[in-house]
């Protein structure tokens, strides 16, 4: 795989009014095999129809035309301390005319104060970001935040996850639901251990696609050499890691080379600016290639003059479509219906498909209820007690063998034991600690809670365990169902959130393992990074 | 939701997606929670939100209550838009009193008259009063820095307090929320909606709002460089003077501290317009509270608010 830089893009546009008129981006070719590449060309379409440009048309109806069409990205960002993450953004929500003069003279207020009362400092776009006390004590970023911005065609919702080791946990919350990642490297750095880190949680949480920032160019003359050594560098790792779309783009965040507005400091590069590519990234997969999910997540039961005998099964449609007259099975009981009614507010649907959320009505008065989830009828759903899924340890207290459990999944909580943690990533190597000495043959009342090795998670660690279910439920494989197969686990008494999961065999398998328990020893009895 | 472009594309737009999301979240909550309560101000994002708890669970009715914080010093218009949209929707309304706060001395009234500040007790000695588990805010993360880093689901302590650093993390759509007794849970549906998704949902679902929002002939006086109502709580002063002004407000929130901005919008189409050209955010052109400090709402969330 190499990294793309197709050769047809729009041209930069220079001057951005609040409604940015870009014209639409031009869509790579659909690939049948790809699900993701046919829903471009259906973006395109309803591009191509929207009276967008047409300049006879009243201009505020134009924009309100361009709004209706408009739809969302969820991207988060990774970049290691000081890559300048939080200037990239900045830089993109001023660019974007994302930055009220308010809000920008707050910035240039707090610039001066740092600047012992200079007048004539730039202002710090990365005071934009950081909105906690802390932060800006610290200068740094502690926890996730979320950020908006839009385009004519598009809305952003940005997850800013900071970039530390130690919050790793962060940049998992941020990239559970980004459809692109953008991840950042200093260009006189190049991939260092925290990008390739930073490429694995993005693998394992399946974000589909990547943008590799190559930033602070300005400090390497803008060199092509070192971009295109080090956007290989990225797209050989990515690769292996299983991720097929990387798109390098060379910025100063900075000065604003190529993130929104083209650089012509880079006359070698006809790639797009970063924003060009957000604005091109198709967003939804395919639905009608998945199969259809339905987490039922409450029974609507008016019991008015009006509905008396109303019975729906209201949820939001986690992957596929259904129809009405489609057969459908209840799990994990596995009693069948048939869909009679997709209501809503607004009417009956004859279809409806991820992310909508509607009411089902079935033709049976089959049991129903939160926590169960519906899926086609003819198609075989893996349900079970059994569950083996990577996780990333998100609290202070480590994970403890034998340690009673509330698994998260769907709409369902269900109590659980944590029996096993058989392997554990070493982020800084990205090799895999796999432990010799698992036992299989476990009980529920037999676990083995002294083990040599101290088969523990410690916050940020990312490992795989095995858990007991007390109640039967559906384990999708998360690498196919992104909604559906991810899942958490929570402290019954606290009610903290100990972990995120995704079920199934993961690129933890995939990686080769580096050693086994007996050296692993001592790196794992510091486990907790 | 336009059902033909969806079904033919397999794509919701932005306003579909946030709608879904909203509706999803209100849903989580009726599922999970026993006692939900809905904060219902008679501003805009209270008003949309109300307008998502209905589709959740239509055909039913509304499954929880709605509550309003009565700072005392409310705009007329909105009380009665509360109480015609309560009347209207069948809903049971809780009304938490600042003025009731201040008369039994739970709370003192502050020098500069604003009564925004004085909401989070009687809004605590409610939630607690009722035993809500779960409570409903319109809160939006682009309005604040601080808000920027609130969860969906945002559990609070028996004192109500949110801690930014011990958050849970939220991922993909899971929301957990599993609380002691005596904790509850703040819940933001619109959390990533933008003012402008706000008003164009509005717009699109042709949704009625209070009249303040649109541009009327005002009597005004220039404060802090906004427009405020007069009133018993400290205005004008001597040195501030009256004037009749055509203006809307941008938010509706206590009288003594919600600017009205200059306006000419007189309908939805227009005040979109004007706010996609503003240069200034929501609060910064409206709320003198927040002005106090570089940290003002952070500060105030900590101790329970909003």
């Amino acid at each position: 795989m190499t990294t793309t830089l197709p050769s047809t893009t729009p041209p930069p546009t220079t001057s951005h009014a609040p409604s940015h008129p870009h014209p639409p981006a031009p869509s790579p070719e659909a690939n049948p095999q790809d699900p993701w590449s046919t829903v471009t060309a259906s973006v395109a379409e309803d591009l191509a129809v929207s009276p967008a440009v047409d300049s006879a048309v009243d201009p505020a109806e134009a924009e309100q035309a361009r709004h209706a069409q408009r739809d969302l990205l969820r991207l988060a960002t990774a970049g290691s301390v000081d890559d300048g993450k939080s200037t990239l953004i900045g830089r993109l929500l001023y660019d974007t005319k994302s930055v009220l003069a308010d809000q920008l003279s707050a910035v240039e207020r707090a610039t001066a104060a740092r600047g012992g009362g200079a007048g004539d400092l730039a202002p710090d776009l990365a005071l934009l970001t950081d909105g906690l006390r802390a932060e800006r004590e610290q200068g740094i970023t502690i926890d996730v935040a979320y950020r908006y911005f839009s385009t004519a065609t598009r809305a952003y919702v940005l997850a800013d996850t900071p970039g530390h080791v130690q919050y790793t946990r962060n940049m998992v919350t941020g990239a559970s639901t980004a459809e692109l990642a953008i991840v950042l490297v200093d260009a006189r750095k190049g991939v260092l251990e925290q990008t390739r880190r930073h490429a694995t949680v993005t693998a394992l949480l399946g974000v589909p696609h990547v943008v590799l920032a190559v930033n602070k160019m300005d400090l390497v003359d803008f060199d092509q050499t070192r971009f295109a050594a080090i956007a290989q560098e990225f797209a050989d790792h990515a690769s292996g890691l299983g991720i097929d779309d990387v798109q390098a783009v060379p910025v100063s965040a900075l000065d604003g080379d190529n993130v929104v507005e083209r650089s012509a400091r880079t006359p070698w590069y006809d790639g797009p600016t970063l924003l060009e590519h957000l604005e091109q990234v198709p967003v939804q997969r395919d639905v009608h290639a998945e199969a259809f999910r339905f987490p039922v997540q409450y029974v609507i039961r008016p019991r008015t003059s009006e509905h008396p005998d109303y019975r729906g099964y209201a949820g939001r449609v986690a992957a596929g479509t259904v129809r009405v007259g489609d057969e459908l099975a209840v799990l994990p009981s596995g009693r069948r219906s048939t869909v009679v009614g997709i209501d809503t507010f607004d009417g009956p649907l004859e279809l409806a498909h991820a992310p909508q959320s509607v009411t089902l009505r079935l033709a049976d008065d089959v049991d129903v209820s939160r926590g169960d989830v519906l899926a086609p009828a003819d198609q075989a759903v893996t349900t079970g007690l059994d569950l083996t899924g990577t996780v990333c340890w998100l609290a202070e207290r480590p994970s403890v063998l034998g340690a009673r459990l509330l698994v998260r999944i769907g709409t369902r909580t269900v109590r659980a034991l944590l029996r096993e943690v058989d392997a554990i990533l070493d982020v800084d190597t990205l090799g895999v600690h796999t432990l010799a000495s698992v036992d299989t043959a476990h009980v529920l009342d037999a676990v083995d809670t002294s083990p040599t090795v101290p088969r523990t998670l410690g916050l940020n660690a990312i490992g795989r365990v095995q858990v007991r279910l007390a109640e039967p439920v559906v384990l999708d494989d998360y690498a196919r169902h992104r909604r559906t197969g991810g899942f958490l686990l929570v402290d019954p008494v606290d009610g903290a959130t100990l972990a995120a999961g995704m079920v199934g065999p993961t690129l933890l398998d995939a990686l080769v393992p580096t050693s086994t328990d007996d050296e692993a020893g001592d790196w794992l009895a510091g486990a907790g990074i | 939701m336009s059902t033909t472009d969806t079904t033919r594309t397999a794509r919701l737009t932005q306003l579909d997606t946030l709608e879904s999301e909203g509706v999803h979240v209100m849903r989580e909550v009726a599922g999970e929670f026993e006692r939900p309560v809905l904060l219902f101000s008679g501003g805009k994002d209270s008003i949309v939100m109300l307008h998502l708890a209905r589709k959740a669970f239509w055909p039913a009715p509304v499954p929880f209550p709605v509550m309003h914080v009565d700072t005392g010093h409310n705009f007329p218009e909105v009380i009665a838009y509360r109480d015609a949209t309560v009347a209207e929707l069948g809903l049971r309304l809780v009304v938490a009193s600042v003025q009731d706060a201040i008369d039994d001395g739970r709370v003192t009234e502050s020098p500069g008259g604003s009564r925004n500040p004085l909401q989070t007790v009687p809004l605590l000695d409610a939630i607690t009063a009722h035993r809500f588990d779960a409570v409903f805010g319109g809160g939006r993360r682009d309005e604040e820095k601080a808000r920027a880093k609130e969860r969906v689901f945002s559990l609070r302590d028996e004192f109500g307090q949110w801690d930014p650093r011990r958050q849970r993390p939220e991922l993909w759509d899971l929301y957990n929320g599993r609380h002691r007794r005596g904790e509850h849970v703040r819940v933001f549906p619109l959390s990533n909606w933008t003012e402008l998704d706000v008003w164009r949902y509005i717009e699109r679902e042709g949704i009625e709002l209070p009249s303040i929002y649109y541009a009327h002939t005002r009597e005004v006086f220039a404060r802090d460089g906004m427009w405020l109502a007069p009133g018993e709580w400290g205005g004008p002063s001597a040195t501030e003077s009256l004037e009749a002004r055509q203006v809307r407000y941008r938010t509706v929130g206590d009288m003594s501290c919600t600017g009205a901005v200059d306006s000419p919008a007189t309908s939805v189409a227009e005040v979109i317009a004007e706010v996609a050209a503003s240069r200034l955010t929501e609060r910064g052109a409206t709320r003198a509270d927040d002005r106090a400090s570089e940290a003002a709402m952070e500060d105030r969330k900590r101790e329970g608010y909003f």
